[in-house]
């Protein structure tokens, strides 16, 4: 879909205080000089055309649950096959393949370092493959959405 | 950073916006409906979340690959243990970097510490912030790695760990 100057906005704009008020579209609306219905017509649009993934709250990672980054080398062939299995797992989040003898890189949330643990260990069973666990030790950038640039 | 508990229905307002608010007039009072519970209450949970920390943001939030954001190039260096938080800080600010982590090394097959994500249009970008990235780091840089990412396999909007005894 073609973005407006009226789409950016929205984009740029709400990434961080969107409105905590009953009417939170209207405010939104009156903001950019249009009405209600535009606004949720316009983010109905970049939802299903998938430029936004959502309208909704960004949490702190690991404030509920636990967490970790799960890197994988899986010989090429058999990519596919592992990604499958690990991707039944309902606590696997994200899933990549990425460019380098590690290729798949996942993250894992679950309810426990224990439960974590066991998910890990299954996934390794499963897939015959070891798994290196990189849990988030420090935070350094505090994710506040950015400054989109337009092509 | 110390962890404000959440009760069963902060818990309940998590899972219920996560994925998204309802694209309707009243958003915030269609999931009191749903809960069964006043619009106030949400509100001011939602607004006591926000203050702690917990819900980071309210946002639209943009998919960057389909905004044309194609390269995605997950950064990893190696650097001293007793630098990187000096460091880490330094590159947290960076306009570029989305994401910038400590994490663990695993030797001898896994060296890097410090994780840095860099998302732009292009390769070529993403390559000028790598070496941006590598002069602020100098010396304290002792090899790092560029992973772009080739296909997504799975991703999800659910944040909340799913329930297992």
């Amino acid at each position: 879909m073609e973005l407006t100057a009226l789409h950016r906005r929205l984009l740029n704009e709400f990434q961080r205080d969107f409105p905590l008020t009953p009417q939170p579209f209207k405010e939104i609306a009156e903001n950019l000089g249009i009405q209600e219905q535009d606004v949720l017509q316009m983010l109905c649009d970049l939802q299903e055309s998938g430029i936004i993934s959502r309208t909704g709250a960004v949490l702190r990672p690991n404030h509920v649950g636990v967490s970790t980054l799960v890197a994988m080398s899986v010989p090429p062939e058999k990519l596919d096959q592992v990604a499958r299995i690990v991707n039944a797992f309902p606590e696997v989040n994200h899933n990549y393949e990425r460019e380098h003898e590690y290729n798949l890189w996942f993250v894992v949330i679950a309810s426990s370092p224990k439960h974590l643990q066991t998910v890990l260990d299954r996934i390794q069973k499963k897939t015959g493959h070891e798994v290196l666990d990189l849990p988030m030790l420090q935070e350094y950038h505090i994710d506040l959405g950015f400054e989109l640039q337009w092509k | 950073m110390s962890k404000p508990p959440i009760d069963e229905l902060d818990r309940q307002i998590i899972l219920a916006t996560q994925e998204g608010l309802p694209l309707t007039t009243t958003p915030y009072f269609d999931i009191a409906q749903k809960l069964e519970v006043e619009e106030n209450e949400i509100l001011t949970r939602m607004q006591k979340m926000q203050e702690q920390g917990i819900i980071r943001r309210i946002s639209v939030v943009p998919n960057h690959y389909a905004m044309g954001y194609k390269a995605n190039g997950m950064s990893v260096w190696d650097v001293p243990d007793e630098q990187i938080d000096q460091l880490g800080q330094q590159l947290g600010q960076l306009p570029f970097i989305s994401h910038c982590y400590h994490r663990p090394r695993h030797l001898p097959e896994w060296p890097y510490n410090l994780f840095a994500m860099i998302h732009a249009h292009d390769r070529e970008t993403v390559e000028q912030r790598v070496a941006q990235v590598a002069e602020i780091l100098g010396d304290s840089n002792r090899g790092h790695q560029v992973l772009y990412s080739k296909r997504i396999l799975k991703k999800t909007g659910l944040r909340l760990p799913v329930e297992r005894k």
